[in-house]
């Protein structure tokens, strides 16, 4: 398998688990938020006023009333963007060597 | 692990977005380095990937849900401090584009569940790797092992910074977490370790960095390489 292929293939299985897995993904609370209210200190944590507005709040991609299709669509274009971010930033590193 | 903002009292967010801030600094003039042209898109792959299986919540005991951390894994693939990089990349965007984590203790999570699980397990891997048997079993337990101790690390650093911020007393938060943490990280080592055995497969050659991965591409009976 070529290097470019398995990094396509691994890119393709990302975005497909983002997209179909992940609103079948455990809705329960995670680990810290279970100590968090099992030792009462969850009404502590409070959105940032930066994230009053966030883009996709909550993973679910706003004017998609299905809430499952919003979470997938959410993964699909969140794991795309993180992709891009992540590209960007390796090139800009990069490039400042020269 | 996600802290919230809330959680931590200004101090100890700072001090932990001071460390961060340093370490991922450093972190972009290793990478100056370290990344050579091959590794670029692995970098963007690699967050990517973390970010999808970051999605993924699996139920663990007692109405409570886990997902991987992936600084372990980022690691393996791409070496320590690359991994802060890759780490830092998801965990920001998680912070301002789904308003998982908060923005105040974005430094504290970058810390929590990057930096200490790329940096300190990474190099613990890498020495792991020196002194137990160089083979792909060895490997693949030094994956698992190195993998469930980022997630216990990553909850006795939330843990300590929690009790800092006077938030609970350690007493009551470190147990907690790293009883729930002990099973998620567990999730954590299956997953990481069926991602690198996928790769060990297909492409050994991309566990190339710091030692860590070029044995285990000479690894006896690694097929289907090139």
């Amino acid at each position: 398998m070529s290097r470019r292929l398995f990094l396509a293939l691994a890119l393709a299985v990302a975005v497909a688990l983002a997209f179909a897995a992940s609103p079948y993904a455990s809705s329960s609370p995670d680990g810290l938020e279970r100590v968090a209210t099992d030792k009462g200190f969850v009404e502590r944590g409070k959105l940032h006023k930066a994230q009053h507005h966030s883009p996709i709040a909550n993973y679910a991609f706003p004017g998609i009333d299905d809430p499952r299709l919003a979470t997938g669509v959410a993964g699909f274009v969140g794991t795309l963007g993180v992709f891009a971010v992540g590209y960007g930033v390796a090139r800009a590193a990069r490039r400042t060597r020269t | 692990m996600h802290i919230p903002d809330g959680f931590l009292d200004p101090d100890a967010a700072a001090a932990a977005a001071v460390v961060s801030v340093g370490v991922v600094g450093y972190s972009l003039r290793r990478a100056e380095h370290e990344l050579d042209e091959r590794r670029v898109p692995l970098l963007g792959v690699t967050a990517a990937f973390v970010f999808a299986v970051q999605m993924l919540n699996f139920p663990v005991a007692g109405g409570t849900s886990g997902h991987l951390l992936g600084a372990a894994l980022a690691a393996i693939l791409l070496g320590p401090w690359l991994a802060c990089l890759v780490m830092t990349v998801v965990i920001t965007s998680q912070a301002f584009v789904f308003a998982d984590g908060g923005i105040s203790a974005l430094g504290a999570n970058v810390l929590n569940m990057g930096i200490i699980g790329a940096l300190g397990v990474g190099y613990l891997m890498v020495w792991a790797r020196h002194v137990l048997p160089r083979t792909r079993a060895g490997f693949l337990a030094i994956v698992a092992g190195g993998s469930w101790l980022a997630v216990m690390v990553g909850a006795t650093a939330t843990s300590l910074e929690l009790a800092l911020s006077g938030t609970v007393p350690l007493g009551t938060v470190l147990p907690a977490m790293l009883g729930v943490h002990a099973l998620i990280g567990i999730g954590e080592a299956v997953i990481t370790v069926a991602a690198v055995a996928a790769v060990m497969v297909s492409r050994p050659d991309l566990l190339t960095v710091r030692g860590l991965g070029r044995r285990a591409g000479a690894a006896p009976a690694v097929g289907g390489a090139a």
